[in-house]
């Protein structure tokens, strides 16, 4: 009994922080392009990470 | 009508757009031709690179690029020109165009849906393990997980139902029912019962059926208004396209570029050769031809002088005008036909829904059942029993499936248009264009490109036309521009001087060249030409015997196919034009339309339209000009070219990209296949409820059986809709 009486607050609490993450993604515009997102992880401009000593030891 | 093409585009001067950001300056620019990642890394990337661009960030589902940079004003241009090297076209977005009043209430429905969503996953958690619990579950475990439920459902019922309960209200006030009623009251119900047999320590609760209720209903209802959303951006940034930037004369005598909306009566404005009119005004100085397609349907250009009155939406083509403006842009001609656009979309809105009409029917049904329960089970002794059944019966019923039926099916039909190149304004206007019976075309630019082409460039020699385009590279005429398509690129002759009504003059080899019309050359034309929708011209090589150049407005090339694809479907075929007899009896005997009317003037196109639809003919109505726009809002249902005026794409239906008449025909398909696949999710819910009705009015559901047959329901009218997605 003493087990629920602690996991239910918790689980309801988690469940409203992802509410408010969610509310707050609303507002900070993240669904203003729903295209655009899916597609700007496709890019990859990276160039890859060259750490500078290796490179000064091939040279 | 003047092409709308990156040459038009060119002169509106981006500078005149470009707002102060706190210490940078701001640019919103409509990019065309965005479509994929490599796009948004290309076009900022390579705006980043510039020294004078802070930031640029690419919307890909509104094609806006915002832009903020250092510097003059003049670095616009060169940032427009940085993205027309990069490969795409790109030209001033007009702020208040952009906002979108729908983006609001659609993400109070998104919020409302992750309320909704919240509340019934945790309410469903705390059901289940009562389900699971039957029997062995001691009360206070049991009261204690019903009153969590309560806590959880109570207020996330009050936030997420606000959008039924609201239009239920207003529809009560009206005193008329539509689908939000039924809903509101199910809800309600629910909530109500469920907590008093809370109170009162024993029976079931029904929170997890109501919260699941709303979450599907809202699902449909966000459908819809993306729906909405997504049609109106595109439109919005089409007109956005268009956003037009005039040249001022001030005081002191410099030009300015200035937006259009701001021009006041009395301001004096240069028009280049080229342009297009902004305003309504008066030429104070220059003479020239003007191209009037856009406003009046007619092809041949108009020759005016000082004094005459000119109209926006016409264009320049000779030589530059100055012109003293007679009304702002909110009061020019446009306003005038606006006002017609006006009165005939209010007479649009009168069509009811599917939705709604199915309600109207459903509404009523339910609650009689749900009465006829409640009496039914007083008389049999049990009021309780009734009472709690009556409820079932209101919550079994499930509006889910019903509320969900249309817009799933018209969110995936105009998904597919979409990709065929057809905007759709809203989910009533593809209702509307399954039951078209008789399609209206407009001439100019709708069935023809809305420029000459060169007819006979057989019966000419390939170095005439050369000295002929030599001449007329030079010009906006469309007569030159038209010789000028059929040569080819190439040279222009030096000292080319244009006489306006007349034709150019220049020296090409050593020669003195004349290329115009009939009566400056002085050429007897004799025997009257057999085409009576051909325009001429002649050019003379030094003393040479003139040769005749003859040109048409040419059909766009799969129109005739269109027209016939339209008959195939069962639809009359009719002409409207605002050009003279000869050449729109030429065009419908070419086309094989059956019945055609010529200069007419937008009121006259909308009297035949609303003769039309009191005959019950519910009329199709294409067009693209200035002068359509009326009849577009009139008709029972329309659709515009992608490059016709704003007001015209604004008042249509639907809008075609590209320019495509084959989209008509497929835009159809789809339509009738929508319309039947609506039908058929209403029959499925009307199954449905069948059903599940007399398992309500019996006792037989219990909340678990009604979870399952909510989302049953609503899964399979969702599958059946996306059968459209392969027709």
């Amino acid at each position: 009994m003493t087990a629920l009486l602690w996991l239910i607050p918790i689980a309801l609490l988690l469940g409203l922080v992802g509410l408010a993450a969610f509310f707050w993604s609303v507002r900070s515009g993240q669904y203003d392009d729903l295209q655009g997102a899916a597609e700007r992880i496709l890019i990859d401009d990276d160039k890859p990470i060259v750490d500078e000593d290796e490179e000064g030891e091939k040279r | 009508m003047a092409p709308l093409d990156a040459a038009n585009l060119r002169r509106n001067d981006p500078a005149a757009f470009v707002r102060s950001d706190g210490d940078a300056k701001a640019l919103d620019l409509a990019v065309e031709g965005a479509r994929c990642a490599g796009c948004i890394s290309k076009i900022e990337g390579g705006l980043n690179q510039m020294d004078a661009v802070k930031s640029a960030r690419l919307n890909l589902s509104t094609g806006r690029l915002a832009v903020t940079f250092t510097g003059p004003d003049s670095e616009a241009q060169r940032i427009v020109e940085k993205i027309k090297s990069l490969g795409y076209s790109a030209s001033p977005f007009q702020p208040e165009t952009g906002e979108d009043p729908g983006k609001s209430e659609e993400k109070r429905l998104l919020r409302a849906m992750a309320v909704a969503g919240f509340a019934m996953a945790n309410v469903m958690l705390l059901s289940v393990s009562v389900w699971a619990g039957e029997g062995e579950m001691d009360f206070g475990t049991r009261q204690l997980l019903h009153w969590l439920s309560a806590m959880i459902a109570l207020p996330a019922s009050l936030y997420a139902g606000r959008p039924f309960f609201q239009s239920a209200w207003r529809a009560i006030k009206a005193k008329s029912l539509n689908m939000d009623v039924p809903i509101s009251l199910a809800v309600c119900l629910a909530l109500g019962l469920s907590f008093y047999e809370l109170l009162i320590g024993h029976g079931d609760a029904y929170f997890d059926a109501a919260v699941m209720l709303l979450f599907f209903l809202l699902i449909g209802r966000y459908l819809d208004s993306r729906l909405r959303a997504r049609a109106g951006q595109a439109a919005r940034q089409l007109a956005a396209l268009q956003a037009s930037v005039a040249h001022r004369i001030e005081a002191d005598g410099t030009v300015k570029a200035v937006p259009a909306r701001e021009i006041a009566p009395g301001d004096r404005l240069v028009v280049a050769a080229g342009d297009r009119l902004p305003v309504d005004g008066v030429i104070e100085a220059g003479a020239g031809e003007v191209d009037a397609s856009l406003v009046t349907g007619e092809t041949a250009p108009l020759d005016l002088e000082p004094g005459d009155a000119v109209y926006s939406g016409m264009v320049n083509l000779s030589g530059t005008l100055t012109v003293q403006a007679t009304a702002a842009r909110e009061d020019s001609l446009l306003a005038e036909i606006a006002r017609l656009v006006e009165a005939g979309e209010q007479n649009r809105s009168s069509y009811v829904r599917l939705a709604d009409r199915a309600a109207r029917l459903y509404a009523p049904v339910v609650h009689t059942l749900a009465a006829l329960t409640l009496v039914g089970w007083i008389i049999a002794g049990d009021p309780r029993s009734g009472i709690l059944n009556a409820i079932a019966v209101l919550i079994i019923t499930c509006p889910c499936a019903l509320a969900l039926a249309v817009p799933a099916v018209q969110i995936v039909a105009c998904g597919r248009l979409f990709r065929e190149g057809v905007l759709v304004k809203s989910g009533d206007a593809l209702e509307r264009l399954a039951t078209a019976g008789r399609a209206i075309f407009d001439k100019t630019g709708t069935l023809t490109l809305g420029k000459p082409k060169l007819l006979n460039p057989h019966a000419l020699r390939p170095e005439t036309i050369e000295i002929a385009a030599k001449l007329a590279r030079s010009s906006n005429h469309p007569v030159s521009r038209a010789v000028a398509d059929a040569a080819g690129m190439g040279e222009t002759a030096k000292d080319i001087t244009e006489v306006p009504g007349g034709g150019l003059e220049g020296i090409v080899e050593g020669k003195q060249v004349r290329f115009g019309s009939a009566g400056w050359l002085g050429v007897d034309t004799g025997r009257s030409t057999g085409e009576a929708h051909a325009m001429e011209a002649w050019l003379q090589v030094g003393d040479q015997a003139p040769v005749r150049f003859v040109f048409s407005d040419a059909l766009r090339s799969d129109a005739k196919d269109a027209i016939a694809a339209v008959k195939a479907r069962g639809l009359e075929t009719e002409l409207l034009s605002g050009d003279r007899d000869g050449p729109v009896e030429a065009v419908s005997r070419d086309l094989g339309i059956e019945s055609w009317a010529a200069q007419l003037k937008p009121t006259e196109k909308i009297a035949r339209i609303e003769a039309l639809t009191q005959a019950g003919q519910r009329p199709l109505m294409v067009g693209d000009g200035i002068n359509d726009a009326p009849a577009l809002a009139a008709a029972h249902v329309s659709i515009s070219m992608g490059s016709a005026a704003e007001i015209s794409r604004s008042a249509a239906d639907l809008v075609i990209q590209g320019d495509r008449l084959s989209s008509i025909p497929v835009a159809l398909d789809i339509a009738r296949a929508s319309r039947r696949r609506v039908f058929e999710n209403f029959a499925l819910a009307a199954v449905y409820n069948c059903i599940a009705v007399p398992l309500a009015v019996f006792g037989f559901v219990t909340p678990l059986v009604a979870a399952i047959a909510m989302s049953g329901s609503s899964i399979l009218v969702t599958g059946n809709a996306m059968r459209l997605m392969k027709k």
